[in-house]
């Protein structure tokens, strides 16, 4: 068999997390809800009716095209896409053909053996999302609730070179796409949604093989299993000696098989013409600097930092990096604790984890603050409370809202180290074991453990360790 | 003077002063109308007997309740002492293009016959804020597409108040017979390509196309959305700078209306003549039409007295002070319907493209198979020729193999008739006019039945006023005397962007150098036999 290269590029719809729609009032997210519930005359279609742009949609498009170092067009246009379908009530999509909000770009992906792969965007542009279509029964049910709702299109060259590129590619999309808060990009919710070009050829070939796109790869091991299906059989059609031809597949993620829906041949003229109802998109050279000075540290560069910086390691600043707020988390808590940053890292990677998990919180949304974390780390480090005490201080405040130091002293919680205090409860325990004491004189030294373990259990848990031993071995003597 | 010869200026002055009631006038109204406009416009049309050919039919229907609850409201305003607004008590028709919360919304198709918006266009909900009582929903070409009215789904179309046997122009004919007929002072009508001021010069009122983007476009159903333009219909020109200050203005709901204030424009009314400077172009002359497949441009006359009304016009304003300027230069003008054929249809077939019988509208009563078969068959009955026409071109005109020769030039050439008017409003430039003075329109009213059928021979009714649309800026059309056969005659004022108090400054100032002439005393024919029979 002749050595194949899987060419592919993504195109990808984006749902903006914007307050509303992108020409109403409508709410952009209504998830859950019954449909046809959250729509209004506007972003239903009906006659007379005139979009209104949502200036919001626009900074966060600008926003991402920033991010994916595309060329913020200071002009972009909004056109009409005309094609009849049940789901674009309208019978036309008001998207950006001519002049779209983003130019260029690129983004460089992490591949497993350390290099990158530099993947061009051809397209980034704003537009308005159709509602949605569900057979059932022999009916078509529409549902209108999505109609108008933000999207960022994002198309790639054909740059990526693997079903297994194509999922680190949406991956970090993902990832990016958080961080820079312009989208929720949950692939379930439709919030991310992805469509592939799958084509094959010989390897030193220069020119590409003739594609085949394909439809509702919306989720990450979709895309891989849809590409891994397709190249496949792009392959065995070729050493087959027959051609490629033109096709639109559906992927069935339920059955894990493609359809062939169309062939490219009979596609629709959409006869792109410029929106009446809109005027020009313009955004001033001070706007657009100011959306890229905005832009936050890429989570890359970050992770990069986190290594350089704070000596992490790379699998920890990967997963401190893995969404902007526990990486921002990290830092504060850097900051507050003032001490090494492996420490704050080792209490974040396990124990405030766990928290998160079982909270089922991201970092933002914690009670319990950096700052607190940080003071927890101190007070441990300190000796004032134990490290046991300190993990449970970290629900403790995440569940109450209180102070760390509230609770310490309230449910006193902090370590004893008043000689007077100690030296009696070690009394008291010596005094009720003269066995063991004559025993350690003799020579059995592992009991100071045991002894140890029996102040510890009188005093709750709460006697200074450090202090504890050095009494109790005084004691001994 | 007869009651419904009252201007819409005295009407509110009388309401608001308490010394007329909103509901005297509506009933008033109502009554005239029952009088002169006969059968209203039904969909599919209805034998008509021998008496129904002396009415007008501008309606396709009256809303009688919606504006005894208005006039109502006016009056328990004026009692109380509240401010009652600028139009108190003035009747008013609706195109019925304009949507109005719970009232029928046709654009005069089947396809529509049955909608019923649940929301309100801004200007009519500005005209309602004022204190108009909304007396109905005239009649027009079916999505406004035509000049004559008579391709509305709703018959009888309008007649013409002047002369029943001709058409009332369009599309905003309706607007233009109700307000020429007396029914109302009046009229919300639409501008894309010449629709308020065709029907207006037919029909001897005032007609007024603002700046595209003056008045809000948010309620009106869409025909070429970068051209459409609401405007009022009035018998006199500051009843039309009164209409205009209570509808135009910034809507949140249209992004396309301009931040620019309007300004007052009954107070610019006040300001004589003198000093303006009033162009006439040799290129508004004739009617020229190049050939679609050469390009090559031939020459027909206007109809000799219509050019003499606009010579006469341009004395009778230079004797109250204007200056005329002679020979401005306006090339372009000869390929403003070739090149709005082609933009109006692209916008006008993607705006149709949402009419497809499931969400609203008419929807076909025949079993369908699929989903396209209830597409083709709901479209096929329920849009009639002008729609299907202009999608055709429409599509064919922005297909992606032909959109280069057609649609992309046809917005240079706008480009470059927008441009004639620069050169001739600029202040340092050679002619440095203030307005452009045309006739309104080639001919008088032509006959129904005369035109209709020949789609590009109707749409050369509009030539005298599609440039105004292509460079978005407002002209004016008023009477200015009669043709032999008692036609109305009317001139046009064209003006600089924003400058709506300018051409209604010209066409007041013509009014008031003409109040003595003798045709202004004459009525339409259709008063006349509403008198007899009375």
């Amino acid at each position: 068999m002749n050595n194949y290269e899987i060419v592919i590029g993504l195109e990808t719809h984006i749902e903006l997390n914007t307050k509303s729609k992108i020409f109403c009032a409508c709410n952009a997210s209504s998830w859950n809800e019954a449909p046809n519930t959250n729509i209004c005359p506007v972003c239903a279609g009906l006659p007379g009716v005139l979009p209104v742009l949502n200036q919001e949609a626009v900074l966060k498009g600008a926003r991402l095209a920033a991010a994916m170092h595309a060329e913020i067009n200071p002009r972009s246009i909004f056109d009409r896409k005309n094609y009849f379908y049940p789901d674009l009530p309208k019978g036309y999509q008001i998207t950006q053909f001519f002049e779209p909000i983003g130019k260029g770009g690129y983004v460089d992906l992490e591949l497993p053996d350390g290099g990158t792969r530099h993947v061009r965007i051809n397209r980034l542009h704003l537009e308005e999302d159709a509602g949605k279509t569900k057979l059932e029964a022999g009916m078509r049910l529409l549902d209108y609730n999505r109609c108008g709702v933000p999207l960022v299109e994002m198309v790639t060259e054909p740059d990526l070179r693997s079903a297994d590129e194509a999922a680190q590619y949406l991956t970090q999309l993902r990832q990016l796409l958080r961080w820079i808060g312009v989208s929720e990009a949950d692939m379930e919710k439709g919030h991310l949604r992805c469509d592939a070009n799958v084509s094959v050829r010989l390897v030193g070939s220069e020119k590409l093989g003739t594609k085949t796109e394909i439809k509702n790869v919306n989720s990450i091991d979709s895309v891989r299993q849809a590409i891994t299906i397709e190249a496949k059989r792009q392959i065995e059609a070729l050493e087959a000696g027959n051609r490629i031809e033109s096709y639109t597949l559906d992927w069935d993620a339920d059955t894990g098989k493609l359809r062939k829906m169309r062939s490219k041949e009979t596609e629709a003229d959409y006869r792109y013409f410029g929106e009446p109802d809109l005027l020009p998109v313009i955004l001033t050279e001070a706007e657009i600097q100011g959306i890229q000075s905005t832009l936050p540290e890429m989570p890359l560069a970050r992770k990069a930092r986190f290594v350089s910086e704070y000596r992490l390691s790379t699998y920890d600043a990967d997963i401190l990096t893995s969404e902007r707020s526990l990486s921002d988390y990290f830092e504060e808590a850097v900051v507050a604790y003032g001490g090494e940053a492996k420490t704050v890292s080792n209490w974040m990677m396990n124990d405030l984890m766990r928290l998160m998990n079982s909270q089922g919180k991201d970092a933002l949304s914690l009670v319990l603050r950096p700052q607190d974390l940080a003071e927890i780390i101190q007070l441990v480090d300190a000796g004032k409370v134990n490290a046991a005490t300190g993990k449970t201080l970290l629900e403790k405040v995440e569940t109450t809202g209180r102070k760390v130091s509230d609770i310490v002293v309230s449910e006193g919680l902090g370590l004893v180290s008043d000689d007077g205090l100690l030296r009696q409860r070690i009394e008291e325990v010596l005094a009720e074991a003269p066995n063991e004491v004559t025993a350690f004189k003799a020579g059995k030294e592992g009991l100071f453990g045991w002894f140890l373990g029996q102040v510890m259990r009188k005093m709750g848990g709460k006697a200074d360790p450090k202090r504890s031993r050095e009494i109790l071995l005084e004691l001994l003597k | 003077m007869k009651f419904h010869e009252l201007s819409a200026r005295e009407i509110a002055s009388k309401v608001r002063s308490g010394e007329l009631k909103a509901s005297e006038v509506l009933e008033k109204t109502l009554v005239h109308i029952k009088e002169v406009d006969g059968q209203p416009g039904v969909l599919g049309g209805i034998s008509l007997s021998t008496k129904e050919e002396n009415k007008v039919h501008a309606f396709i229907e009256v809303t009688e309740s919606l504006a005894r609850q208005q006039a109502e409201e006016v009056d328990r305003k004026v009692s109380v002492g509240e401010d009652p607004g600028l139009l108190a008590g003035v009747p008013v028709s609706i195109k019925d293009i304009f949507c109005i919360e719970g009232v029928r919304t046709t654009a005069a198709s089947r396809i529509l016959s049955n909608f019923y918006p649940p929301y309100t266009a801004t200007t009519v909900a500005k005209l309602q804020e004022a204190g108009a009582l909304i007396v109905g929903k005239v009649n027009l070409d079916e999505f406004t597409f035509g000049s004559s009215n008579e391709s509305s789904a709703f018959q009888p179309c309008p007649y013409n108040p002047w002369n029943p046997s001709c058409a009332v122009g369009g599309s905003s004919g309706g607007s233009a017979a109700s307000v020429a007929a007396y029914e109302v002072p009046l009229s919300l009508g639409t501008d894309t390509g010449g629709s308020i001021r065709q029907p207006s010069a037919f029909c001897g009122v005032v007609g007024l196309k603002p700046t595209y983007g003056r008045v809000s476009r948010y309620g009106l159903i869409a025909f070429g959305s970068s051209l459409d333009c609401p405007g009022p219909l009035a018998r006199n020109a500051a009843d039309a700078a009164l209409m205009l200050q209570v509808i135009a203005g910034l809507d949140p709901r249209d992004a396309t209306t301009t931040v620019v204030e309007p300004s007052d424009y009954l107070a610019a009314l006040g300001q004589d003549l003198r000093g303006m400077r009033i162009g006439l172009s040799p290129d508004y002359g004739h009617i020229a039409y190049p050939d679609f497949e050469t390009g090559e441009v031939t020459y027909e006359p206007l109809q000799a007295e219509v050019s003499r009304a606009t010579r006469d016009a341009a004395e009778i304003l230079a004797r109250a002070g204007a200056e005329i300027v002679e020979g401005v230069p306006m090339p372009n003008s000869r390929y403003g319907i070739p090149a709005y054929f082609v933009i109006s249809r692209v916008e006008a077939a993607s705006n149709l493209h949402r009419f497809d019988g499931v969400k609203y509208g008419y929807h076909t009563t025949k079993p369908v198979k699929d989903l396209n078969e209830l597409y083709r068959l709901t479209r096929a009955e329920g849009f009639g020729n002008q729609p299907k026409l202009r999608i055709l071109m429409g599509m064919y005109v922005s297909a992606s193999q032909h959109s280069a020769n057609y649609y992309h030039k046809a917005l240079k050439v706008r480009g470059m008739i927008r441009n004639d008017f620069v050169q001739a409003f600029d202040k340092n430039g050679k002619y440095a006019i203030d307005l452009l003075m045309t006739p309104s329109t080639p001919t008088t009213a032509f006959k129904r039945k005369a035109v209709f059928g020949n789609t590009v021979l109707m749409q050369y009714s509009d030539q005298m006023n599609v440039c105004a649309n292509h460079a978005g800026i407002p002209a004016v059309t008023t009477l200015a005397g009669f043709d032999a056969r008692g036609l109305p005659l009317g001139i046009q004022f064209i003006g600089p962007e924003y400058r709506e108090d300018l051409v209604l400054r010209a066409a007041h100032g013509y009014e008031q150098a003409t109040t003595e002439a003798a045709w202004r005393s004459r009525r339409p024919v259709v008063l006349g036999q509403g008198k007899e029979q009375a």
